[in-house]
């Protein structure tokens, strides 16, 4: 492993991946691999969390080809150096802010969405320059496998590099020296992998989880409502970060919203929704038995059906759920969704910011103010009104969370600023050296007056600042010549 | 640790066992969590107490910065005092443009919807300030701060104890004290400190106790940008009028008696713009702080015994081609310019934060880019040449937190330049509308609208392969992503 991120740091070092048409090359070969291998990145991802295709294209597939898509667009304006606002003083300097390459990004991935969650990262980071060393979760293991092979294929094989492997692999990896992580996954592990960048003073992105709250007020349209909140619940089998994890209504909803949630599910999966081919399953044995404690002693609306034989979960409502209980004490990543009773807007608020900042919020409600006024009570990563997991996919937005949802964001152009290092500079000449006596030792009180003025007005109307600065340096000649002598 | 302890000296002895802080952080967050500073007006009235406490207790914070650092009145305005001022002036100016929502594009299938970053205050943010500036590194800090919105809890430098005291004992009564306290105390308060949660921490110092605070941040997931330091290198090419550069270089260097974190550290060049840099160099120190310097009253003082004594060792490495005078009483130590030193020793090794300036000679400018590139990635980065190509190779074949061309720190006084480091020398950045930003969370919304479900209806299970090709279709258009 120590040669590998060696390799990989080496080649950063030779400067290969700076300039603008390698990194488009790069990203045309990625989108290439993703083209062309299809069907195989199809069936890998779909085998690891028995997902149709279909699911694993719009789900997956689409969103790397879309933001492959807005890079190559974008990237040619975005690493051009941007000039910032001058003073009086710096009015014929070149000032600007540069973004150069961080070096060697460790994208550690995660098995919900194996393929974009290690994939939109890694774009970003090529885009920004970088060089990457890419961990997939062991878990999503066919995934893991065709990234290992299919990545060397297409994209620069010293430059970025596949490493596979479990916990241990891991915390060796973290002992290396890295120039950015972007971590995916759990607070736990997410501490683990801050201290461990700590050492290096490596800055982390960190992209955690949470109980997503999901509010939907009186007088909404509960049709719609909750077909929206069933796709997105349901959307991978319950195993998305910013699902909506728990409603919270007032307790004259819940039998209606649970009604229309069953109806639903009817609607999207049929009668037998063991049979159906858009209902997946639970990752692996362990994340089975754990969902299923979540349902234990609890009042089960519907569903509630487990087999153990195929981690089969089916969707199911708990209804009057005690907020003290199992379900509402972690993030359920699994197709339970417990509806919590509350009296009003002003007790869902309480009960909200009663608990660690989410990643996502949903509120559902007609009535503008309130909306207003949930959003502005309360904190998270993102928001989405009406619907939900949208915020998602847009990457004109950042993905991100606050507190213990995480730290940093990233998608579009927020990967890129996230990868980068965006450089002041002020570029000055070498003439012009009369006009520096102003500040050069021994120093008098007039000086900080004119000081003060040079320096605090910032000027946006290059012209007008030079006409004043021409002034302002005839006057200054004429002053220090008289001064000096 | 509220102000009203401020009066003991700093490092108040913490009674045995209990916690000094636990009641100011958690009175500061029941005022967070009340919502009594988000409101723009709140934030204004706390900015202009600030501008308030900057203009009328200006000559007591001189005075403060006299006793820990015997900074000039001229140097005191225009690296600290002013700065401040011009920050405060900046976040009234611009705060409700900053606070407003920045709205985003949106993609094909949700033109219908509002999309937009919102902009919220983190909540309890610690601002931990050095004692180099220790006006400017901890209010400029507290200006973003405040401007977000946040509750702020400010722990000075103990080392420079005649600010510290100002700050702990004046600045309160200025701000609104259920939303802003200082906490005083050494590293094992600090450590103490840390043990809370905090929403946000900015750090300014030393690499190594940066290292510290971060692994004290990742206890509680707390994001940090911390400013830290290192060489910064400055390579003088042959092209070039020694004596402009020597000016400009000396005053970079000199300022602060060297106690700069973006001070140039070190010189690379060439043997022969050697011997005519040094004399150029001597020639410029005469002139900014005549022939007995230690009687200059432009020159500082260094902060403290054991930062002498550092630096006393340093004198000599190499050869001093002029300065390296010292006297431990008055912890004054010359304008130092040392020559022959070699990559081993000491004064190489480690940032100098002093008024010692180090010649190397290199044989090309590849060999320059070579040296620093081998190095951690410096705060900041110079480059002296007439010819503007090497100075575009210098910023274009290296890497720094900042970069100046024929000059040193001046972006200093931009603030509409991010500040900070990369690698080693930090990471995250403020000054202006970047300390805004900083110290909030960038909360994406988006608004869907709650009819047109019609549309929605593509989306949804089952996938008859009919709905499958439609689909791909719209989700293959461009910029789209899931639906």
């Amino acid at each position: 492993m120590e040669r590998e991120v060696q390799r990989v740091r080496q080649a950063f070092r030779s400067g290969r991946s700076r300039p603008l048409q390698f990194r488009l090359r790069q990203l045309a070969a990625l989108r290439r691999m993703v083209e062309e291998h299809e069907k195989d990145l199809l069936v890998a991802i779909g085998a690891d969390l028995c997902k149709s295709e279909f699911n694993v294209y719009s789900q997956e597939v689409i969103t790397i080809l879309g933001e492959i898509d807005f890079m190559l667009a974008n990237l040619p304006e975005w690493i051009t150096p941007k000039p910032a606002k001058r003073s009086l003083l710096t009015m014929l300097d070149e000032v600007c802010v540069q973004p150069e390459p961080l070096g060697v990004i460790l994208i550690i991935g995660a098995w919900n969405y194996p393929f974009v969650l290690a994939m939109q990262p890694l774009v970003g980071a090529i885009a920004a320059g970088n060089a990457a060393v890419i961990k997939p979760s062991e878990l999503s293991e066919n995934t893991a496998k065709i990234l290992a092979k299919l990545l060397p294929q297409y994209l620069d094989q010293d430059l970025y590099a596949v490493i596979n492997g479990g916990a241990e692999e891991t915390t060796e990896l973290l002992k290396h020296r890295f120039d950015h992580i972007l971590y995916t996954g759990n607070a736990a592990v997410g501490k683990i992998v801050m201290a461990a960048a700590a050492k290096h003073l490596t800055p982390v992105t960190l992209e955690l989880g949470g109980k997503s709250p999901c509010y939907v007020d009186k007088d909404c349209d509960l049709d719609v409502v909750c077909r929206r909140i069933t796709w997105g619940k349901l959307m991978n089998c319950g195993q998305t970060c910013i699902a909506p994890d728990y409603i919270l209504c007032e307790a004259s909803l819940q039998n209606q919203i649970m009604q229309k949630i069953k109806e639903t599910v009817k609607e999207f999966y049929g009668e037998n929704i063991k049979e159906s081919p858009d209902y997946e399953r639970i990752i692996n044995l362990r994340h089975f038995k754990r969902i299923q404690s979540l349902i234990e002693g609890q009042k089960i609306a519907f569903g509630g059906e487990t087999d153990e034989a195929t981690r089969y979960i089916a969707p199911t409502i708990l209804t009057d759920v005690d907020p003290k209980s199992k379900v509402m004490q972690e993030e359920i990543f699994g197709p339970i969704l417990p509806i919590v009773p509350v009296k009003n807007a002003d007790e869902a608020i309480s009960f909200i910011n009663e608990r660690e900042k989410p990643l996502a919020l949903y509120i559902f409600s007609h009535n503008n103010k309130l909306i207003k006024r949930m959003i502005d009570e309360t904190s998270s990563g993102g928001v989405t009104v009406n619907d939900v997991i949208m915020h998602f996919t847009l990457n004109a937005l950042p993905f991100g969370g606050v507190g213990s949802s995480g730290m940093g964001a990233y998608h579009g152009k927020y990967s890129f600023d996230t990868f980068s290092h965006h450089r002041s500079c002020l570029l000055k000449s070498l003439k012009r050296e009369g006009a520096n006596k102003l500040r050069y030792p021994p120093n008098s009180q007039s000086k900080v007056k004119l000081a003060k003025f040079l320096l605090l007005k910032q000027f946006n109307k290059g012209k007008l600042g030079l006409l004043l600065l021409t002034f302002l340096c005839a006057v200054a000649a004429v002053f220090f010549k008289v001064g000096y002598h | 640790m509220s102000n009203k302890g401020a009066t003991k000296s700093a490092g108040s002895e913490p009674t045995l066992g209990t916690d000094p802080f636990k009641d100011t952080v958690q009175r500061l967050r029941e005022t967070f969590n009340s919502g009594r500073t988000r409101p723009a007006a709140f934030r204004v009235a706390q900015l202009e107490g600030l501008g308030r406490f900057l203009r009328e207790k200006q000559q007591l914070l001189q005075e403060a910065l006299v006793q820990d650092l015997r900074k000039s009145p001229f140097e005191s305005d225009i690296s600290e005092i002013i700065l401040c001022q011009n920050e405060v002036d900046l976040a009234l100016k611009n705060l409700q443009a900053w606070m407003k929502d920045t709205p985003a594009s949106t993609n094909l299938l949700t033109k219908l919807d509002s999309a937009f970053t919102r902009k919220e205050p983190f909540g309890l943010v610690l601002i931990i300030g050095p004692w180099n500036y220790p006006v400017n590194l901890t209010l400029v800090p507290l200006v973003g701060a405040i401007a977000a919105g946040n509750c702020v809890i400010l722990k000075p430098s103990e080392i420079s104890k005649g600010t510290e005291k100002v700050l702990a004992e004046v600045l309160p009564q200025y701000l609104d004290q259920s939303s802003f306290a200082v906490a005083l105390g050494g590293p094992e308060e600090t450590q103490k400190l840390l043990e809370h949660k905090f929403d946000y921490i900015l750090f300014t110092g030393s690499p190594r106790v940066g290292k510290i605070i971060y692994q004290s941040a990742a206890k509680h997931l707390t994001p940090i940008t911390l400013e830290l330091g290192g060489k910064n290198p400055c390579y003088v090419d042959d092209n070039c009028d020694p004596q402009t550069v020597a000016n400009r270089l000396a005053w970079f260097r000199y300022f602060n008696t060297g106690q700069t974190c973006v001070a140039p550290d070190y010189v690379l060049c060439s043997p022969e713009m050697q011997e005519r840099l040094v004399p150029a160099l001597q020639n410029t120190i005469t002139r900014f702080y005549g022939e007995d310097p230690q009687n200059s009253p432009n020159l500082g003082r260094i902060i403290s015994q054991k930062h002498f004594k550092r630096l006393h060792e340093l004198l000599s490495c190499g050869r001093v081609a002029f300065g390296g005078q010292s006297d431990e009483n008055s912890l004054y130590i010359a304008p130092t310019v040392l020559v022959d030193v070699q990559e081993k020793e000491k004064v190489m090794q480690e940032e100098i934060f002093g008024p010692i300036l180090p010649l190397m000679t290199v044989r090309s400018l590849d060999e320059a880019i070579d040296f620093i590139n081998r190095r951690e990635k410096p705060l900041a980065l110079y480059a002296f040449s007439n010819n503007s190509q090497v100075v575009n190779q210098v910023l274009d074949r290296t890497s720094s937190g900042n970069f100046g061309g024929n000059d040193g720190f001046l972006y200093m006084t931009l603030p509409s330049l991010p500040f900070g480091g990369v690698g080693k020398s930090g990471m995250g950045r403020y000054h202006g509308k970047f300390s805004f930003d900083t110290f909030s969370n960038h909360r994406a919304c988006l608004l869907s609208p709650s009819g047109l479900e019609k549309l929605n209806e593509i989306r949804y299970p089952p996938y008859s392969s009919r709905a499958q090709k439609l689909l791909r279709w719209a989700m293959s258009s461009h910029s789209c992503t899931l639906l």
